[in-house]
């Protein structure tokens, strides 16, 4: 139920964060906090709900497999997203 | 035959097989819903303007709080199983469909809100969004057309007041959209160069909160389906082999609780940011 009230809290705490105004002027950081309370969040359906904190190592095993790819794909995504990726271009 | 380890556990892993399946199911979905995040990045940073406020926040903030709860409810009711306290676990999964549908239910409440509302450009330029009289569902130019309908009352979002950023906020409050409180101003369908309601075609943005959303609701539905048929059929099994239900329900749960992590991402991501 701890756990519960904590997920609840911290939704509430992921809206307020978003009425903030350094929002509106630094974006990027308001994208970052959004995504700390989410890990948060995260972390402890994961490790409670799900027993994850707990496990066997196969699973472990399995996610951090996941971790590394999904990792990868983010990765991959940003080199990509301007129009010429990081390390690409010559420097005359 | 029976079917191996369905309660004892391999001795390579150190779980049943249906524990190591459900982790390798979900490491996969992570890929999935990832590449769905990554492209909601690239489309994001790579758009000019990105629209913001269509979304309603205390309705989206309620969902999640469904979503968490029935994550606990969930947990409760394999924690009945292992307790043998079976009336406990139907209380526990009961509610747990019943939020699931709460979701569901209060998600189709806002499609409909966006497949209700309109986006209009006229001959001379101007560009509205806001209501058509009655409601009409999909309503395109070319059903116009084909309907020869001549003319159309719209509602400009402008005529509430505030920006597109409130209608968000309009959208719980269905009884400030009774007719005599709208200003409707009457357009003719030949003065149309486009119409089309918020729907996936009618620009990125909705492309890609139709996708990720309509996936996780489809989870969701899916969920659903699995954790009733537990609880309508599990009576026989909690009969037979009783530790077996208790790792289906369990197996469940997990996937019920990637479900939840989903849309906590997904929340924040849409809604607020």
């Amino acid at each position: 139920m701890f756990i519960f009230g904590a997920l609840l809290v911290g939704t509430i705490l992921t809206v307020w964060a978003a009425t903030l105004e350094f929002n509106k002027t630094h974006p990027a950081a308001g994208i970052t906090v959004a995504l700390i309370i989410a890990s948060v969040k995260s972390f402890l359906v994961a490790g409670y709900f799900m027993h994850l904190i707990s496990e066997k190592k196969a699973i472990y095993a399995t996610l951090a497999t996941t971790a590394f790819f999904f990792a990868a794909l983010m990765g991959l995504t940003l080199w990509s997203m301007h129009d010429f990726p990081f390390f690409t271009t010559i420097k005359y | 035959m029976e079917i191996p380890y369905t309660v004892t556990p391999r001795r390579d892993t150190g779980l049943y097989n249906a524990k190591v399946g459900i982790w390798l199911f979900l490491a996969s979905e992570v890929m999935l819903f990832g590449a769905l995040f990554s492209s909601y990045v690239l489309l994001r940073v790579g758009a000019d303007k990105w629209p913001h406020g269509l979304l309603n926040i205390p309705i989206g903030t309620f969902n999640t709080a469904v979503l968490i709860t029935s994550s606990v409810t969930v947990v409760m009711a394999w924690a009945s199983l292992k307790l043998h306290q079976f009336n406990k676990f139907k209380i526990y999964m009961t509610a747990t469909i019943l939020c699931a549908l709460a979701f569901v239910g209060i998600k189709t409440i806002e499609y409909k809100d966006k497949f209700t509302h309109y986006s209009v450009r006229l001959a001379d330029g101007r560009t509205m969004d806001g209501h058509i009289k009655g409601s009409p569902l999909f309503w395109s130019l070319k059903k116009l057309k084909d309907k020869n309908v001549e003319t159309i009352e719209f509602a400009p979002d402008a005529a509430h007041g505030a920006a597109a950023a409130a209608h968000g906020a309009e959208a719980a409050k269905p009884a400030a959209h009774a007719a005599g409180e709208h200003q409707f101003e009457i357009i003719k369908v030949s003065d149309l160069t486009y119409l089309s309601a918020y729907v996936p075609s009618h620009n990125t943005y909705f492309a890609i909160y139709f996708t990720l959303t309509g996936l996780h609701a489809a989870h969701v539905i899916g969920g659903a389906l699995v954790m009733t048929y537990i609880l309508l059929f599990g009576g026989k099994m909690w009969r037979t082999q009783p530790d077996r239900l208790t790792n289906r329900v369990e197996v469940a749960g997990l996937f019920w609780h990637f479900v939840d992590l989903v849309w906590i991402f997904l929340f924040p991501v849409l809604y607020l940011l």
